[in-house]
């Protein structure tokens, strides 16, 4: 009786193993593999259920207003803060009783300032920011009681909080005072900058899913090219003599591999750009004068590997996607070598990676669909919200006391919205 | 106009230190009269003579004077002297790694620097031969797991049928189609059948397969080619017949693809063929204008022919269900007085309506006694016996109407039908190579082709064989060849070439 026991947990055990080898052996055949960032497997997490949002009401003037002057807000690639919006609204995360929220939202639209050519000015950005702060603080008591240690913002310009496009002045402007407890929401990413503050959660630049969903090729096309890149690489008006402009790289890789018949690359904008990367097995990524580019969104959802040319940048989701594992980083100094990193890859490495750009729930996450889809960006944006929870005793103040310098900053932004 | 253009952008540098505002170009010292102190006119002319050194040197000279002069030894070397490297020193890390010169409160110091920073070129900037071999051989793997995941699992063996005979061209043809067939990654067998006849020609075919690395199966024909256009097809159609007979006899397994050997075909139809159950067809666009470009005007073509499709294409017609309705054919009215007649012909080349690279069939349609073999195809011991004439695949067939349509339904162009052949008496040497080379090489002052056709339908045009106008084989055209004989005249003594 006790032999027989003994027997059958014997083959329990043995059975468990080779189920466990078998289905390892199945995922090493399949087309994608799983992705375990550093927070672990939580792409696919739900958010639903894990924390409470809730979304001040503020005047059109601060949102619906500046869109309606400007309906191109809606497709440049910095339309990830109206689209959070509206997502908010009719998410199940929303909740209209403030006093259960973890987190709050407010919905300014500060990169809706666009230029005839399409580009935001933030020089009114801070004010309107800070008109913004202003308001919640005093019709709602949520504010003053952390003094936004539980608020979030969402700030996708180029470098975030710091509200200006070139580097020097918004690294001399730092981040609004006003945000410097409140959680940010930003597209920008550099290591050791003074714009990403801890915390903060990078999201990808806004790339409008239809149109890139209509460019699909079928994916047996062979991949016949090595390295593509469309772009700039200089700035002939800003930057005319060379240097300045994404700090040389770009201009680097122009010089060394114009001549080169593995880089396809040009400042030509083709209509079969789409296409053209899902024809591509490297897709260069180099920073320009942001590091972060909508090239890294494109080169996810078509399936290319991208290659970041951009010292210290942190890219979207960090935590929950394992960047190092998908993409190849060079440094800006190694620029004049790419050809021989990139070519000196072994091509089991290769084929791992384009089968961990395989993966949906990986290309889901770079995009902000609409309506809603789980897995897309906007989860990832709560799911990071949710990583971030509960929130430290130091978030709540003690009554009467007071951390925020109200007059802080420039004098210019002092003025009123 | 370049201390201009670097000003704006420096001007928030001048934060550093607040001993530097005066060195700087366009700041205006606040303070009072400057012409009273010294200090101030040293001051001034200290910053003259900077300015004129800059202008010289082409950096803000001044700028790397104050920091080599005042800046302590603790803190980070400055950011790069706004030189350019360009073109110039192999690769020199101009961005050195100190950290930010900004004074941030809370940073540990990045590595990055904000700045102007050189363009790093490497001395050799093109590319290195033993690199792209490695890209090349990384690129044939990612197809090769594409091909894996993505395209035709269980891939079925090709059989190709080629009726070919020894000509100019006949080089040209079969080693264009020898290549492609070598590219495709499917295992295959290649049928050529040979209309050689008896003698040194029979052999030249064989030279030439000797080089193919696909495996080859040479079947020789018992007749000759003729020279009309439209003896042709039929003799053409009578030899894939005998391939299609060998694989019967032989019962060869796989995908049946006439491939002729002037056809211009993409890799993309040996992938959509294996889509085939039993017969299909594909779209074929007709490359018909292959006679001399020069003797048919643009101007000249009618208004009629300018309105049909730009390449006329021949094959499936669907209706809107995907399902097979008809078929494309050549409409050959527009043509009818200026095509050719017989080969070598100046002319343009029709085909006929439904040519016979636009079918495949399963070779199992050919076996005899093969279970599940459909009804409606006829057994292929009764076609073409007692004078029938095989047009196209479809009279292999008792109905047409199970044919299935592919490549997108038709609307995908796989492959080009095109005839191309050399002047009817054009001479060539065998494998296209003078062995041993020519000692006497006369210039043709004009061409000594005569315009007369030749003797239907028994062939060969009797041309003169003066061993003085031994001339490497060129199939000229009259204006090219009197060309040529132009320029060569500078060179060699004039010697009257009459025929």
């Amino acid at each position: 009786m006790e032999a027989k026991m003994w027997i059958l947990a014997l083959f329990l055990l043995l059975s468990l193993l080779f189920d466990g080898i078998g289905v390892r052996a199945a995922e090493l055949n399949r087309k994608t593999e799983r992705i375990s960032g550093s927070a672990g497997d939580v792409l696919e997490d739900d958010p639903v259920g894990r924390l409470k949002v809730f979304v001040y009401e503020l005047p059109s003037k601060y949102n619906k207003k500046i869109l309606q002057k400007d309906p191109r807000c809606l497709t440049h690639m910095f339309a990830a803060e109206i689209f959070m919006h509206r997502f908010l609204l009719s998410s199940p995360v929303r909740t209209l009783n403030p006093e259960e929220a973890d987190w709050f939202y407010t919905p300014v639209y500060t990169t809706c300032d666009l230029t005839p050519n399409g580009l935001p000015l933030p020089f009114k950005s801070p004010r309107m920011m800070r008109s913004a702060i202003q308001l919640i603080s005093t019709n709602w008591p949520y504010w003053n009681r952390t003094e936004g240690a539980d608020h979030f913002f969402v700030v996708p310009h180029d470098f975030g909080a710091c509200f200006h496009y070139q580097e020097e002045k918004a690294i001399e402007r730092g981040i609004l005072h006003l945000l410097k407890r409140a959680t940010l929401v930003q597209t920008f990413g550099q290591r050791n900058h003074v714009c990403l503050k801890d915390g903060s959660i990078t999201i990808p630049p806004y790339a409008p899913p239809q149109k890139m969903q209509a460019h699909l090729i079928p994916p047996d096309t062979p991949r016949s090219i090595f390295v593509y890149f469309r772009g700039l690489f200089y700035d002939v008006g800003n930057d005319p003599e060379g240097g300045y402009y994404a700090r040389g790289a770009r201009a680097s890789v122009w010089e060394n591999f114009k001549n080169n018949p593995l880089f396809d690359i040009s400042t030509e904008h083709p209509t079969t750009y789409y296409e053209d990367m899902q024809r591509a097995v490297f897709c260069l990524c180099p920073l320009g004068w942001a590091p972060w580019s909508p090239r890294l969104v494109e080169a996810v959802v078509f399936g290319c590997i991208p290659v970041v040319i951009a010292d210290d940048i942190v890219l979207p989701f960090a935590d929950a996607i394992p960047w190092e594992e998908i993409g190849v980083f060079v440094a800006e100094k190694d620029v004049p070598k790419l050809d021989a990193i990139l070519t000196s890859i072994p091509t089991e490495v290769i084929l791992r990676k384009q089968r961990l750009l395989a993966n949906p729930s990986m290309k889901q996450a770079m995009l902000f669909p609409q309506p809603a889809q789980p897995g897309d960006a906007f989860h990832q944006i709560l799911n990071g919200l949710a990583r971030k929870l509960p929130h430290d005793e130091k978030a709540f103040l003690k009554p009467g006391e007071q951390i925020l310098n109200w007059t802080a900053g420039p004098v210019g932004d002092l003025k009123p919205w | 106009m370049k201390l201009s253009a670097l000003q704006p952008i420096r001007r928030a540098n001048s934060f550093r230190s607040p001993s530097s505002a005066p060195l700087d170009g366009g700041a205006a010292p606040s303070d009072g009269p400057l012409f009273r102190s010294p200090t101030a006119i040293f001051w001034l002319l200290l910053h003259a003579i900077c300015c004129l050194v800059s202008l010289a040197l082409g950096f803000r000279f001044s700028r790397l004077l104050f920091l080599l002069l005042f800046s302590p030894s603790s803190s980070p070397s400055p950011p790069s002297p706004p030189v350019l490297l360009l073109h110039r020193r192999p690769d020199l890390p101009l961005s050195p790694h100190p950290p930010t010169p900004f004074a941030t409160p809370n940073a540990t110091g990045s590595r990055v620097v904000v700045g102007r920073h050189g363009i790093l070129v490497r001395p050799w900037p093109h590319p290195n031969p033993t690199e792209v071999m490695r890209a090349q051989r990384i690129l044939d793997c990612v197809q090769r797991e594409q091909r894996l995941q993505y395209g035709v699992k269980n891939p079925r063996p090709l059989l190709v049928v080629t009726p070919t005979y020894p000509r100019t061209f006949q080089a040209l043809h079969l080693t264009g189609l020898l290549h492609s067939l070598q590219l495709i990654p499917y295992p295959l067998t290649w049928l050529v059948v040979d209309a050689a006849g008896v003698g040194a020609a029979s052999n030249e075919t064989a030279a030439l397969l000797a080089r193919s690395r696909v495996p080859v199966l040479h079947i020789r024909f018992s007749g000759r080619m003729p020279l009309r256009w439209s003896d042709r097809h039929r003799t053409e159609a009578r030899m894939r017949l005998q391939a299609l007979r060998v694989i019967k006899e032989r019962r060869l397994e796989g995908v049946v693809v006439f491939a002729d050997d002037s056809n211009v075909h993409s890799m993309e139809l040996f992938d959509e063929i294996q889509k085939v159950k039993w017969m299909g067809a594909v779209s074929v666009g007709i490359v018909a204008h292959s006679g001399n470009p020069g003797m048919v005007a643009p101007q000249q073509l009618s208004k009629e022919e300018e309105e049909n499709s730009p390449v006329p294409v021949q094959g499936p017609a669907c209706n809107s269900s995907g399902q097979l309705a008809g078929w494309h054919t050549f409409n050959s009215l527009p043509y009818v007085n200026k095509s050719a007649t017989f080969i070598g012909d100046g002319a343009m080349v029709l085909p006929q309506k439904l040519e016979w690279a636009g079918f495949v069939l399963n070779s199992k349609l050919l076996w005899e006694e093969e279970e599940g073999k459909p009804d409606w195809v006829r057994n292929l011991d009764e076609v073409g016996v007692n004078g029938e004439e095989i047009e196209s695949p479809l009279d292999l067939l008792k109905d047409a109407s199970f044919v299935e349509p592919l490549g997108n339904c038709g609307k995908k162009v796989l492959l080009w039908w095109l005839r191309v052949e050399a002047r009817y008496d054009s001479k060539f040497p065998a494998g296209w190579v003078i062995d041993p080379p020519l000692e006497i090489i006369v210039p043709a002052k004009r061409t000594p082709w005569p315009h007369a056709p030749p003797e239907l339908p028994s062939g060969k045009v009797a041309t003169s064989q003066d061993p003085l106008e031994k001339r490497s084989s060129k199939t000229g055209r009259s204006s090219r060849s009197r060309r040529s004989s132009r320029n060569k005249r500078k060179r060699e003594p004039q010697i009257d070439t009459h025929i």
